[in-house]
């Protein structure tokens, strides 16, 4: 499958539109708000134009994974080739774009978030122009780990997001903005170190053959990793089931598990959301986490399937106390940003079982959850956006009887909140049940003990609801007025999704599912 | 004709739905709210189930007609390509439950045009009821576990939304969100059941498991894990029905609107737990079924030990459902399911009247009191009421009606099902021994005859404490009226056998039988051809028990609240700790707040402390050793390295300043020194 307008590649087109639009916003002169405001919301709204068309034509029954012809929208040209270097020999990293059935969905959650981020953020008052043109570099960073196909790639788009989300933090955020920044990015920073040095090992270990002149050269092609055959022999990452190979495993395994974040790796997370401003939240949570576990997925699974068999069950441990712990910190918050961010991780937990369970039911379970937290997470992001804006308030306690005063923003709220809760009907319920029916599967006391999160759930859920919807409307709030029709238009794309892939979540789960279930066949049936 | 029942349930399910939605976006600009809208859909609804109710069961046969519709197709996975169906199942056991739950909706709907007159959110009001009654239908109309577990928290939102309804009042949101996380509790458990079975028969769907487990299939081959499965199902009923030990909820959901509690906590939602008892029947083990039984006689015992007590007139209705409710489960535990099936049914009708005529005394208490300007008297407490007779004529009548079926009295509907159990347990035990369970349901059995009348004579009888307080009252006005006429013909026996001394031989017993056992034989409780056997061998010793103990505790009550006979203080001084315990609803909810919640709250606490304090402490800390690191490094760099640098440079300036002096520039000194070089060297070396 292929697409293109211009001559260039539908993913190009998606990956560096944000690109343009960061040029375009430094030639406008930074007085004029409007219009960087515009461009901005512009330029991720056709991004969105363009996740449809790619959800039109995406080919449903197509594997990817593995090879190259199972990928679609590919693009692969040579980026940087070094000839005859001494020692490393030829050094060749290529721009190779494309996607399947894993990807695919999470392409469409960057521009959907990406987008619903944009029109959130006309509410930035502070260097407008600097804000936007950070942001674009972010959602082009995003979109690159989630199109990238060359691990060097992939690594440099891991990173240049991490840039602009530093100072989209640090200088946009809350009083401890600084504090929040530093730590998100030596977390992330300490990760991508681990992560890099992996991709050399890997680098090192692999080399595949010029189909022209025979000759034996070095690659940093994802796909080549997955080949056994490809490996050197004696080279470091050689073999099956080699000390090597699990060290290196874990080294990645740690990077991701810092994005997701998995429990012991996550307390920047809580620190990052409440000092982020609310657009930066809602891409955090809405993306930015997937990343962690579409790495695993991208990278670990298919790459180390011996030692994804190996820690499979420490995995879903992790995953499981992460579940519970998020939900029992979610209970004991009192700001409701910090109560969302715990939720996060517990809801995460949930993806983290379900693909650990390495059958095709958890894997689309676990990916489906990421799509639906995305859009969960960004509802109720903008919710604590909506009187955070109004009131300068977000403590549990500040808030009450909304209900009687703010009726549409309530009913939103209440989707979102139930939506979160696993209310069947609404999509958090169906990713949910496949996660667990797929771990049930796999391992049936550790899913019976995560179930047990849900009630925890519930308990954060309606406690929130009660604490700040229902009850009196107290004096200070008697002035507040319901949503504006900016912010109807960030809600209802979403409240839409969050419906109708509740009610029928087929669309969704055929998307991914024959790339998936081949992931999973790969990782339980080795090609060694 | 299956054409046609297909399309009937579909609009059955859908148009109360489409009456939610409209209501929610457009029921403040329709005229009246749109109240008639509402009502008027479920009336559609009823006259459509009672066509096929009728239309079932005039044909006589007990076929069950099933429709499929996949919703999620998953290919490759461990089950191959696997089909997610939602679907419908149609037998006599879903068009009876459909009949009930549309009826008592539209008299509810009638019910509260008047109740809630002038209530501020009116038309939300109505919007609810729809959603309640679409999930509810849903429930009933399932093939699959799936679509069972989805639409049953549903109804737990809807009711969630209900009890919460004047969310105004700290109570009410409180009693909204126990219910809800108390029904959650027994629904994890129904979850990790339905996944035992899922995983190992990978479907949902009821018929394809039982047929699986007919031909000797069992979830994990193992005895325990399908007796597991039925326990662990069973805790979604635990739950929804009230049952001990989740029953704690019921109660406090009474803070929502009275007809409400008609509707959802009285007649249909809680008895879902029961129509899912019914429906995963085929599958259940006689462990199981014991267990079950069990649990439905501790949950009537307890829960009408606890009415005896009570004040509050909906919290004596509220713990006699609970009661009821443990009937019924401990019914379908013996084997007893027809029995059982239809106490549900009778009960729906006389509890939705009681619980509407609850609703009409207090509306007409309260706007009593309204008039006086008095805001100080519980309008609930029936220690404020006594005297009403005269003033409420047909609530009163219809009242009466409805206590006489709930006690047990012939010629009732509430006769008919209760004495079928009561025969049920007597039968049980002469096969299988547990005689505890009959002589717990026959206590409870008079027991709930004397708090009936215990609360109809308070309520009704006697003289007004202050005449003048209750000297507005009035009759409630007739679209409350005659939702109650309605119930009170319905709690005769005439509409469910014409022999008023047995149901055996009606209509609603040849309709539902007791469906097939699934399993592996030495898992089966007893067949129903022998249960049913002893059954109608010990009929007639359990009918003259039953009416003997019903008139026995109508006549304590009388004794003892009509005539005065002797004082109900010193009765329940003489009990003493008993009734203290009983009184205090025997300590659950204090129980539970100190243990689940207090214990929940413990850990919380202690979970953040550890996460902000040993988690971040351990990342701060090590970000602190870095930067105490790199402020050594620092100090060393400064003051070591530096120092030697410096050193050698403040060295070298020292060296400097003394050699400095040497240059003094004149050139007799310079010769000096050059002949006194000479000289030191001549020394050294010569």
């Amino acid at each position: 499958m292929e697409l293109q307008f211009l001559g260039i590649g539908i993913l190009t087109w998606i990956l560096f539109l944000p690109i343009a639009g960061l040029i375009i916003i430094l030639l406008i002169p930074g007085d004029k708000l409007k219009a960087i405001r515009i461009t901005a919301t512009a330029i991720t709204g056709i991004q969105v134009i363009l996740a449809a068309v790619i959800f039109r034509h995406f080919d449903r029954a197509i594997e990817g994974i593995n090879s190259i012809e199972g990928f679609q929208f590919v693009e692969k040209y040579r980026w940087i080739t070094v000839e005859a270097v001494p020692w490393f020999g030829r050094i060749e990293i290529n721009y190779f774009l494309g996607i399947d059935g894993l990807s695919v969905l999470m392409v469409i959650l960057t521009a959907l978030i990406g987008f619903i981020g944009a029109i959130s953020s006309w509410t930035i008052k502070k260097q407008v122009k600097g804000y936007f043109a950070l942001y674009m570099l972010l959602v082009t960073g995003m979109m690159g780990v989630f199109v990238a196909l060359d691990f060097f790639l992939f690594f440099i788009f891991w990173e240049v997001m991490l840039l602009p989300m530093y100072f989209l933090i640090g200088i946009w955020g809350g009083p401890r903005r600084e504090y929040a920044a530093i730590k998100f990015f030596l977390y992330t920073f300490v990760g991508g170190i681990l992560m890099m040095l992996v991709m050399l090992a890997l680098y090192f270990s692999v080399a595949v053959p010029d189909p022209e002149t025979g000759e034996m050269y070095h690659t940093f092609n994802i796909l080549h990793m997955m080949n056994p055959a490809y490996y050197v022999e004696g080279s470091i990452l050689a073999g099956v089931d080699t000390t090597w190979r699990y060290v290196a495993w874990m080294a990645l395994f740690i990077n991701f598990a810092i994005k997701i974040p998995l429990f012991p790796f996550h307390t920047w997370l809580p620190d990052a959301h409440v000092e982020a401003p609310t657009p930066i939240s809602v891409i955090l949570a809405g993306v930015l986490l997937k990343l962690g576990t579409y790495g695993l997925l991208r990278i670990s699974f298919p790459i180390f399937p011996d030692a994804t068999m190996y820690f499979m069950i420490f995995m879903a441990v992790l995953g499981m106390i992460s579940i519970i712990y998020g939900a029992f910190c979610a209970l004991a918050q009192d700001d409701f940003k910090k109560l969302i961010a715990y939720s996060s991780i517990s809801h995460m937990g949930i993806v983290v079982i379900g693909i650990a369970a390495l059958n095709t039911q958890g894997m689309v379970g676990g990916v489906l959850q990421m799509f639906n937290h995305g859009i969960i997470t960004a509802v109720l992001f903008l919710m604590v956006g909506v009187v955070y804006d109004r009131t300068g308030k977000r403590g549990l306690y500040d808030f009450g009887g909304l209900a009687n005063q703010m009726p549409k923003y309530t009913g939103i709220a209440m989707i979102g909140l139930f939506a979160a809760l696993g209310l069947p009907g609404l999509n958090g319920f169906v990713s949910e049940l496949f996660s667990f029916l797929g771990a049930f599967e796999a391992y049936r006391w550790i899913a019976i003990v995560s179930v047990f999160g849900i009630i925890i759930t519930a308990g954060y859920i309606l406690w929130t609801l009660q604490r700040v919807f229902l009850g009196n409307t107290p004096e200070h709030l008697t002035s507040l007025k319901d949503l504006t029709t900016r912010e109807m238009v960030c809600f209802v794309p979403l409240i839409i999704l969050i419906i109708l892939l509740g009610v029928y979540p087929a669309p969704a789960i055929e998307l991914m599912n024959t790339s998936l279930s081949y992931l999973t066949q790969i990782v339980t049936v080795p090609a060694y | 004709m299956e054409q046609s029942m297909l399309h009937l349930s579909l609009l059955i399910l859908f148009i109360p739905l489409a009456g939610f939605l409209i209501l929610v976006f457009f029921g403040k600009k329709l005229p009246r709210q749109g109240d008639w809208l509402g009502t008027s859909l479920i009336g559609i609804t009823l006259l459509m189930a009672l066509y096929m109710l009728i239309s079932k069961i005039s044909s006589m046969s007990t076929e069950t007609l099933t429709y499929s519709a996949s919703w999620v197709i998953l290919r490759n996975s461990s089950f191959g390509a696997t089909s997610i169906d939602l679907g419908f199942m149609i037998d006599n056991l879903t068009v009876v439950m459909l009949v009930v739950v549309m009826l008592v909706s539209f008299l509810v709907h009638l019910f509260s045009i008047g109740y809630m007159k002038g209530d501020a959110r009116y038309s939300r009001y109505f919007a609810y009821l729809g959603l309640f009654t679409f999930s509810m239908t849903g429930i009933v109309l399932t093939h699959n576990l799936l679509m069972m577990y989805i639409f049953w928290e549903l109804v737990g939102v809807s009711s969630y939304l209900l009890i919460g309804f004047w969310y105004e009042k700290k109570s009410a949101t409180n009693a909204a969100s126990k219910a809800f996380i108390v029904n959650r509790i027994g629904d994890a458990g129904m979850f990790i059941g339905i996944m035992i079975l899922f995983i190992h028969f990978s479907t949902f769907t009821f018929e394809p498991i039982f047929s699986g487990l007919a031909a000797g299939d069992l979830p994990f081959q193992s005895t325990a894990w399908l007796t597991a499965a039925g326990i662990l199902i069973f805790c979604g009923a635990v739950g929804k029905s009230a049952q001990f030990p989740l029953h704690v909820w019921l109660p406090d959901a009474m803070e929502g609107p009275t007809p409400v509690s008609a509707l959802i906590h009285a007649a249909t939602m809680v008895a879902a737990g029961v129509y899912l008892i019914a429906r995963m029947f085929p599958m259940l083990t006689a462990e199981a079924l014991i267990v079950i039984a069990y649990i439905g006689a501790i949950t009537a015992l307890i829960a009408a030990t606890i009415a005896l007590t009570q004040y509050d007139i909906k919290k004596v209705l509220a713990y006699s459902t609970i009661s009821q409710l443990g009937f019924m489960v401990m019914a379908l535990g013996l084997g007893a399911f027809a029995a059982g099936f239809m106490h549900l049914v009778t009960h729906a009708a006389f509890k939705a009247g009681l619980f509407l005529g609850a609703g009409s005394v207090i509306f007409a208490m309260h706007n009593a009191l309204h008039k006086k300007n008095d805001h100080h008297t519980d309008a609930q407490d029936i220690r404020n009421m006594g005297g009403l007779k005269s003033r409420m004529p047909v609530t009163y009548w219809t009242f009466l009606i409805f206590t006489l079926a709930i006690a047990g009295v012939p010629l009732t509907s509430g006769f008919l099902s209760k004495d079928e159990i009561l025969a049920g347990t007597l039968a049980f035990s002469s096969l299988n021994g547990h005689y505890l369970l009959p002589i717990i349901a026959f206590t409870v059995a008079g027991m709930t005859a004397f708090y009936m009348f215990r609360l109809f004579i308070l309520t009704f009888h006697g003289n007004h404490a202050d005449e003048s307080r209750i000297s507005g009252l009035m009759e409630s006005p007739l679209t409350m009226t005659i939702p109650l006429l309605i119930l009170a013909g319905l709690s005769t026996f005439v509409f469910y056998s014409f022999n008023p001394l047995g149901a055996s031989g009606g209509w609603f017993f040849s309709a539902i039988e007791r469906p097939a056992s699934m399993i592996p034989e030495a898992l089966q409780p007893a067949s129903a051809e022998i249960f049913n056997q002893a059954v109608k061998a010990l009929h007639t010793p359990a009918l003259i028990l039953s009416v003997l103990i019903a008139g026995a505790g109508i006549f304590g009550a009388v004794w003892v609240y009509e005539w005065k006979k002797s004082s109900a203080d010193v009765i329940s001084q003489n009990f003493g700790a008993l009734y203290k315990g009983a009184f205090n609803k025997w300590y659950f909810d204090e129980m539970y707040q100190y243990v689940f919640v207090g214990g929940t709250f413990i850990l919380t606490k202690i979970l953040r402390w550890f996460d902000e304090k040993i988690i971040d402490g351990i990342v701060n800390g090590a970000a602190t050793l870095s930067e105490r690191f790199s402020v050594m490094n620092r100090w060393f760099d400064e003051n070591i390295i530096d120092g030697l640098v410096n050193f050698t440079a403040w060295f070298m300036g020292i060296l400097g300043f003394v050699l400095r002096r040497l240059q003094t520039g004149k050139i007799q000194h310079y010769l000096a020194f050059v002949v006194l070089g000479v000289l030191v060297f001549y020394f050294i070396f010569v």
